[in-house]
């Protein structure tokens, strides 16, 4: 199987919500078809993962969760990161959109990442023999996860709506701020630590299976985000598009 | 003095949540005029201050004070408007000594001259050194027209300024605003007391529901 | 009225009358200054007999007591340095003097940092008292790295403190939106004020002071550019 092929499924994903979001008259079967795709994905993931890949040296069948919890773990930074970006944008030029997008990102994150810092405690267990681990991944996911709970907090704890953006975007900002440095530190806190896992000391099968889990779930991630961005749209529309101000009533003239 | 008018109000609307505190409203102050401003609780005339004083900033339309549009410049018009508020801007744990010194210096006057001529002036020299907590709201109201008076400002926005005061405060009250009239500076005067906002103004406007109504 | 000659502040200068102001107002409510001394106090004193009679190890963990200390007493201290500012609105009156906000975020930061720089000169004594710690081997250095911490404390909760002041509930949200990010300041700070106690063979203190300063100028660079959006209204 190609390496390629699970990206071209994301892109694919990607394109059609684009379509679904540009085009309404297609949003019926589009919809299915998305759908579609993410049975397939995931089907294509659980038989990659759990029959074809074969059974990693050190960590047996509990490894297998690296091909979930990896994938989840790079959503959710990459939902931050999102977040960050609507973030700045929305401080350079105040619009609705961009504040969708930060409130949709947030929450979709944190739901990546609470899955994913679970997930990592379940391998943890097995593999290290404690449930908690000063892994520099593993804090810096959940120190940015506690970070964005607090936002979301402070975002429903804010009524007047104009402010939480201009708010929210700078707290966003300052939380991601710390997300190296958090890295760095924790390095440094735990330097005794085993050498991290990245893709040169995986097997080439190990390779694909987690290519293949990191494009279904960044799918995910887009559709969910995409989901929720229209969520918070409409709750916008209801709360701040007006009637159309009636002409002035004879009286502009000055 | 220039060419601009004191005040240009151009299509100002201004938006709270779903609702639009101000609509549309056009006006123009001529340069050294006072403006009466009127309209029920809630028509808008606080917002509409405080979009004038650049403490908060319109939805749409634009907000020029002698030739100088808020948003954009706004620097240049926080230092020719005052604001005189329903929030006193003090601060309750300083002295109203401490409260005017700390102003005077942050607009560049030399506070051991000006502060206590002050005091003076608004009939709180026995009373500076007490902290401001202390104070009945009629005192803080005298301490937060000191606060307009030391900046000398070119407009002037009041805001229901005769709330709070007895009567000798009220005749104290009127002579300020003439004072800062003959001083050249145009006055906004929001105000239930419409028989003494007239003689104090020479131009009106009423809002109704956020929007300009000529009566 | 004959206008008296004004020569408008700078940034500087700003900043320091704003922090002159800060410093006035806890002098003159000397009486709050002293219950957040207790309250920190009391914290540490609470930590000992959490821990138990065990000197060595009190030892060993009086650095991380420390910090916690000073960091539960931040929150009380940030919360009042914008109370302050949003009673009678006055921070509105600042800006519309007007005051650069640039300069009220310096202000507020330094008059916070030399709050909670004091209050950790006075735990210093007591933490000797109660854990034994040995404060001559480095005294400079420990000096620098409580200043440093105390920055690091600042100039994020001086922006999270004038958010949350707005919202619902905002005692709870200052440490629900600092805590999160002061994560590796924590870090830093109680690791190099392990290393500035204790023996350090290994020279790891200024690695740890170098990442405390990173920490204090990437946030007091991010709160300097952000903290004008966050106190102006749009």
């Amino acid at each position: 199987m190609p390496y390629w092929a699970p990206w071209v499924l994301l892109a694919l994903v990607a394109l059609l919500s684009i379509v679904h979001l540009a085009v309404p008259s297609t949003r019926a079967w589009v919809w299915k078809v998305l759908a579609g795709l993410g049975v397939a994905m995931i089907a294509g993931l659980l038989y990659l993962g759990l029959v074809w890949a074969p059974q990693e040296a050190f960590m047996s069948d509990v490894g297998r969760i690296l091909y979930i919890h990896v994938p989840y773990v790079w959503a959710c930074m990459l939902a931050f990161t999102v977040n960050v970006g609507a973030a700045i944008a929305y401080l350079f030029k105040k619009s609705w959109v961009t504040d969708a997008i930060a409130e949709a990102s947030a929450e979709v994150g944190v739901y990546f990442g609470a899955i994913g810092v679970l997930q990592g405690s379940i391998w943890a267990r097995p593999t290290w023999g404690v449930w908690w681990d000063w892994d520099p991944r593993l804090i810096a996911t959940t120190v940015m996860l506690l970070s964005y709970v607090g936002y979301l907090t402070f975002r429903s704890f804010t009524e007047d709506a104009e402010r939480r953006a201009t708010w929210s975007a700078a707290a966003g900002i300052l939380g991601y701020v710390s997300l190296p440095i958090v890295w760095f530190s924790v390095r440094w806190w735990n330097s005794l630590h085993q050498v991290q896992s990245n893709a040169s000391t995986l097997d080439k099968p190990m390779r694909v299976v987690l290519t293949w889990g990191e494009a279904t779930f960044f799918a995910f991630l887009f559709v969910f985000i995409y989901l929720r961005y229209r969520i918070a749209r409409s709750r916008q529309t209801s709360a701040l598009e007006l009637p159309p101000i009636d002409a002035p009533t004879g009286a502009t003239a000055s | 003095m220039s060419d601009h008018p004191a005040l240009d109000l151009r299509d100002v609307s201004k938006r709270f949540g779903a609702r639009w505190a101000l609509a549309r409203v056009s006006y123009t102050l001529p340069a050294g005029r006072s403006l009466l401003l009127t309209g029920h609780n809630g028509s808008g005339k606080t917002t509409l201050l405080r979009l004038i004083s650049t403490a908060s900033f319109p939805t749409a339309g634009d907000i020029v004070v002698y030739g100088d549009e808020t948003r954009s410049a706004r620097d240049r018009v926080r230092t020719q408007v005052a604001l005189l508020s329903h929030a006193s801007f003090l601060y309750d744990d300083l002295t109203a000594r401490q409260n005017l010194g700390m102003l005077a210096e942050l607009l560049g006057l030399p506070p051991a001259t000006t502060v206590p001529a002050m005091l003076e002036r608004v009939g709180l020299g026995g009373r500076g050194d007490e902290a401001v907590r202390q104070f009945s709201a009629g005192m803080r109201k005298r301490l937060a027209i000191a606060r307009l008076l030391l900046k000398q400002p070119k407009v002037a926005l009041l805001d229901e300024p005769f709330g709070e005061l007895d009567p000798a405060g009220i005749s104290q009250m009127e002579g300020f605003i003439r004072e800062l009239q003959a001083a050249g500076t145009s006055v906004v005067l929001a105000t239930h007391l419409i028989e003494q906002g007239l003689t104090l103004t020479q131009e009106r406007l009423h809002l109704n529901q956020g929007r300009r109504v000529d009566p | 009225m004959t206008a008296p000659i004004r020569t408008p502040p700078g940034l500087l200068r700003s900043t320091w009358l704003v922090l002159r102001k800060d410093w006035l107002i806890e002098w003159r409510t000397r009486a709050r200054l002293t219950a957040l001394i207790f309250f920190a106090l009391s914290t540490l004193l609470l930590f000992s007999f959490a821990m138990g009679p065990d000197i060595t190890m009190l030892r060993v963990h009086a650095p991380g007591y420390l910090w916690l200390a000073i960091l539960f007493a931040s929150t009380l201290s940030l919360g009042e340095s914008f109370r302050v500012e949003s009673e009678n609105q006055a921070m509105v009156g600042l800006v519309l003097a007007p005051v650069e906000p640039r300069a009220i975020f310096l202000g507020k930061v330094a008059g916070n940092t030399s709050l909670l720089f004091g209050l950790s000169l006075v735990l210093l004594p007591v933490s000797v008292a109660l854990y034994d710690v040995d404060l001559s081997r480095n005294f400079g250095m420990l000096l620098l790295v409580l200043l440093l911490g105390c920055i690091g404390i600042s100039a994020p909760g001086t922006v999270y403190s004038a958010i949350s002041s707005n919202a619902r509930a905002r005692d709870v949200m200052l440490p629900l939106l600092l805590f999160p990010v002061l994560v590796p300041m924590l870090l830093a700070a109680v690791s190099a004020t392990k290393f500035a106690l204790v023996a350090d063979p290994q020279q790891q203190l200024s690695s740890w002071v170098k990442l405390l300063t990173a920490f204090d100028l990437i946030y007091l660079s991010v709160g300097f550019l952000l903290f004008p959006r966050v106190v102006e209204e749009d």
